[in-house]
């Protein structure tokens, strides 16, 4: 049963070859078997979800029902959900119950899906191998000894390994499309303002955003469909119609063109991952694609860029975690400054600490002008580069979506820089705010890799055809981890 | 009020926060009554809470806009709102939500009048929109401290002054004067016990002619005109006591204490925060397009000077009464109510306004939207001594029957028979009887002492119990008693 997708699953539903509460009875049941070896839930809501799947159920009997009516989900733990714990990765919210939903929580509860809980992540989504999180880390269903990529570690991984058939996740700069590639899942990360912003916890305000992680195409457009829409409460979010993310899916690709950035294929990506890469672009030629080489000259400064801007947006953003009103607070502090210093001493972690430090001083007086000005002038040259793309023909941008394959926990953990590294070819499209996403082409040594697609403005209906057309003429992202696969 | 010493200069800078009386808070939907229980006006958005977003509240934006057409400001057509960081308990995201690069008002200016007469005009650098902070309770709790964040995210103005000021007693003319506009706009309640309207003075001194501006003081949160004025003195005379001793002034924060009239260091520059500064990227840039400026500007109600000056034009008005009528919005439109309906001479209408219902307003403690007479019921007793059904010395009487709810002015002249006597024969009656108990007043009186007129006025009156027409009156028995 956890082997389908959500189209055979609401088939499923429909035709009452089981119901949603045996459904998620089952994949509750998966959970408690081979969860404890992969970490990537921080809190399974049994009791919600059979409450979910009844609900399900009766708006199935009564033919109320969407296509995700009945389905699970894994919720990342970044989303504000009523009642259930929200920690975000962090010691500092260990205790938090949130009193509301995130948008996407209601969504996608007003559309009938059952949560199967909260899934883990890097803390405050800061890090990319899902080592930072509070929780511990999480492993690889394709090898135990390697991260799952970050910073949505839990939803890769619990997806990967059949613990949800899908599951929501968050890109600040490649914190879903990086996972997805090392885990073999399709992942998608809207425009910027495509998917309301309001109950997820925020990271880099101007940068993040919510998508899904899926086992196809076609899963993450349905999920992704019901996330999407302007919301009131979020001033950042698009007043604009959601397109039609399915019914496009069957559409030729026949002539549309795609260029590769020659920035993106220079030095730098693992030989193996090339090889893939290219095996993709050959595929899809075959498809009818026309490919253009491209250039995006200001990419190699996406790194630093987003290294100041992301930080810098961040240690605001965590503020307001100071122990008084709610989350982490220590014991014994004499004064309000030492009260302020070991609560968020004590609720933060490491990477967290050095992001708000980075943070507060590329803000300080003196240095704003030569970092944070700067770092946004040249993030508007970056959104440039893609912009010039876009109007001179060019569809849709193809390119890796990470260096490497999964690497071993703890490779790339006293080098922070090493680790910045892994969002070289993601975090462009957050600076620019494209929708991009990341889908699977293939293995390098048994373990999966990805490559990456990306758009113009609520170009997701067209990127998310392209892959669809893909994974008809392939099957990598059909593959299991041998482990799970039964 | 004491003088700067001669060769001495004072300059002076005025930081008003203003809070703008929309229904809900800048960022959310909560309510900023005044006084509610603590914390029962706090919405996660104003907790701080983890995933909250602000959305703007676009009545303040009209607000400020209005403000700024009315000081004759700029209005941005993009306006930017910044994040302001400090931590303290009473500011929950660890930052305020201000504007900083690019407010929404700025270059404006306020004429303001002087003692001798002269106007003088103060710029206004800039209003900026922002949201206030919490507060932090210290009584009734012990080794700890309360947080109520009713008052986080109530919207604020910030209006800047230009260093144009140069005396306390100016200062005082320009706070009052904004005071006026913006309760005349009806865009703050003006409440400065309440902290609706509060001020931040930044003072320095010089000697005269010097070029350039001493180091300046900022004294926080004085919530009166007489407490500005006293702790702007004060810091005047403090600075050049301080140089004139031979010492320098340190740039620092100061509290002014009501209760000594004295300012006392808070802290100095050196302990300052660095706020880091940078534009919020929850907020999209507020956008004012030139229709929607328009529109505002067309909806501007008249501003007291405007009106001081029709009410002199228009209603042959002195200064002083036109001043008096226009000092707030509600009077003026009272007395503007009061002329249309009445039909009365204008100037009969503002004396009775700023006289006699003023003055029983004052002693009753309320404002003119309390009065216990209404502009209409005014109006209709003005109108019974236009029409000359009573007198002007009756119209008291009907008056303060009317204060006392008695009912209308007809109904009470009705009920006491207050009809004025314009029937001469009635009259000439009443004379000739005063006339014949009086025969040594009227000897007098033909005598020459022509003084005694008023006597005969007084008794003949005393006759008609009051209600004779006094013109008539004084005919008759000037006639009746040249014999």
């Amino acid at each position: 049963m956890h082997k389908h997708s959500i189209a055979e699953l609401a088939a499923g539903l429909r035709e009452k070859k089981f119901s949603s509460r045996e459904l998620t009875q089952a994949y509750l049941k998966r959970i408690d078997s081979f969860d404890g070896a992969i970490n990537s839930y921080v809190t399974v809501t049994a009791e919600r979800a059979l409450k979910q799947a009844d609900a399900a159920d009766a708006r199935i009997a009564t033919g109320d029902a969407g296509i995700l009516t009945g389905i699970p989900l894994g919720q990342k733990d970044i989303f504000c959900t009523t009642g259930v714990r929200t920690a975000c990765g962090s010691r500092m919210l260990d205790k938090f119950i949130s009193p509301y939903d995130a948008t996407i929580v209601e969504k996608l509860d007003a559309a009938g899906m059952v949560m199967l809980g909260k899934l883990n992540m890097d803390e405050f989504a800061m890090g990319s191998s899902n080592e930072t999180s509070f929780y511990g880390p999480v492993s690889n269903p394709w090898d135990k000894t390697r991260v799952p990529g970050g910073s949505s570690g839990g939803s890769v991984a619990c997806v990967a390994a059949g613990l949800a058939p899908v599951a929501t996740a968050t890109d600040t700069g490649g914190s879903i499309r990086q996972p997805a590639a090392l885990t073999n899942l399709t992942g998608i990360k809207p425009t910027y303002g495509r998917v309301s912003r309001y109950g997820m916890i925020a990271f880099a305000s101007s940068l993040d955003q919510a998508g899904v992680v899926a086992r196809s195409a076609e899963d993450a457009a349905h999920v992704l469909q019901a996330m999407s829409g302007f919301d009131p409460k979020d001033s950042t979010s698009v007043e604009r119609p959601v397109d039609d993310l399915v019914t496009g899916l069957g559409a030729s690709i026949k002539g549309l063109t795609i260029g590769l950035p020659k920035e993106y294929f220079a030095d730098g990506m693992a030989p193996g991952v090339r090889a893939r890469v290219e095996e993709a672009i050959a595929q899809l030629t075959r498809l009818g694609v026309n490919f253009r080489e491209i250039s995006l000259p200001n990419s190699p400064l996406s790194v630093p860029t987003y290294y100041v801007v992301a930080p810098a947006e961040a240690s605001s953003n965590l503020a307001r975690f100071d122990g008084v009103r709610y989350g982490h607070r220590a014991d014994g502090a004499k004064s309000l400054e030492e009260l302020y210093k070991k609560s968020r001493g004590e609720g933060f972690g490491a990477e967290v600490q050095r992001r708000i430090m980075i943070g507060t001083y590329v803000l300080s007086h003196g240095y704003y002008d030569a970092y944070y000005l700067q770092a946004q002038k040249v993030r508007r040259l970056i959104y440039d580069d893609f912009k010039r793309a876009f109007a001179d023909g060019i569809d849709l941008i193809l390119g890796p979506t990470a260096t490497d394959v999964a690497f071993k926990f703890g490779q790339n953990s006293d080098d922070p820089v090493a680790m910045y590294l892994n969002d070289i070819y993601t975090i462009a499209a957050n600076l620019a705010g494209i929708p991009a996403m990341s889908l699977p082409c293939g293995f390098v040594d048994g373990l999966p890799t990805g490559f990456q697609l990306m758009g113009n403005f609520f170009s997701e209906a067209r990127m998310l055809n392209v892959a669809h057309q893909y994974q008809q003429v392939t099957d990598f992202h059909t593959r299991w981890p041998t482990e799970y696969a039964s | 009020m004491s003088q700067i010493p001669e060769g001495w200069e004072a300059v002076i800078g005025l930081e008003v926060h203003c809070q703008l009386s929309t229904q809900s808070k800048i960022f959310s939907g909560s309510a900023i009554a005044y006084g509610a229980e603590p914390n029962t006006q706090a919405s996660p958005i104003d907790l701080g809470m983890p995933g909250m977003l602000p959305v703007l509240n676009v009545d303040a934006v009209r607000k400020a806009v209005t403000f700024g057409l009315s000081v004759g400001a700029s209005i941005a057509p993009r306006s930017v709102f910044a994040r302001k960081h400090y931590f303290y308990p009473d500011l929950p995201k660890g930052y305020q939500i201000s504007q900083y690069e690019l407010p929404i008002v700025f270059d404006g200016h306020l004429d303001i009048e002087l003692d001798d007469g002269t106007t003088k005009r103060i710029g206004i650098t800039r209003a900026h929109l922002e949201e206030d902070a919490g507060k932090s309770v210290h009584e009734g709790f012990q080794k700890s401290s309360g947080i109520d964040l009713n008052r986080a995210g109530t919207p604020l103005i910030e209006i800047v002054s230009e260093p144009d000021i140069r005396t306390a007693a100016e200062a005082v003319a320009y706070l009052k004067k904004l005071h006026q506009i913006v309760v005349y706009l009806g865009i703050c309640d003006g409440n400065m016990q309440e902290g609706s309207f509060r001020c931040d003075a930044n003072v320095s001194v010089r000697r005269v002619g010097a070029p350039k501006f001493g180091t300046r003081t900022e004294t926080k949160n004085v919530n009166s005109f007489r407490y500005v004025e006293k702790a702007i003195e004060y810091e005047i005379e403090r600075q050049i006591e301080v140089i004139e001793a031979g010492g320098t002034i340190r740039q620092e924060t100061r509290l002014f204490n009501p209760d000594t009239g004295e300012t006392r260091a808070m802290r100095s520059k050196e302990d300052a925060n660095d706020y880091r500064y940078f534009p919020d990227p929850d907020l999209l840039p507020v956008v004012c397009t030139e229709e929607y400026i328009t529109a505002i500007k067309a909806g501007l109600p008249e501003l007291p000077d405007a009106k001081r000056a029709r009410f002199i034009k228009d209603f042959g008005l002195s200064d002083y009464d036109a001043r008096t009528l226009t000092s707030s919005r509600e009077l003026a439109a009272y007395y503007e109510a009061v002329v249309a309906a009445s039909g009365a001479e204008a100037k009969l209408c503002a004396n009775w306004v700023a006289t006699d219902l003023l003055g029983a307003l004052n002693k009753m403690s309320k404002g003119i939207d309390e009065s216990p007479i209404s502009a209409e019921a005014f109006a209709a007793l003005l109108k019974r001594i236009a029409d000359k059904t009573i007198n002007g010395k009756i119209a008291k009487d009907v008056f303060e029957a009317m204060v006392a709810g008695e009912g209308s002015a007809d109904e009470i002249i009705k009920a006491k028979g207050l009809v004025q006597v314009t029937d001469e024969s009635a009259i000439i009656a009443a004379i000739d009887d005063v006339i014949a108990k009086n025969p040594q007043q009227v000897a007098d009186y033909r005598g020459g002492k022509d003084k005694l007129f008023g006597f005969f006025v007084g008794q003949a009156m005393k006759a008609t119990q009051g209600k004779a027409n006094p013109d008539a009156l004084n005919r008759l028995l000037k006639e009746r008693l040249a014999g």
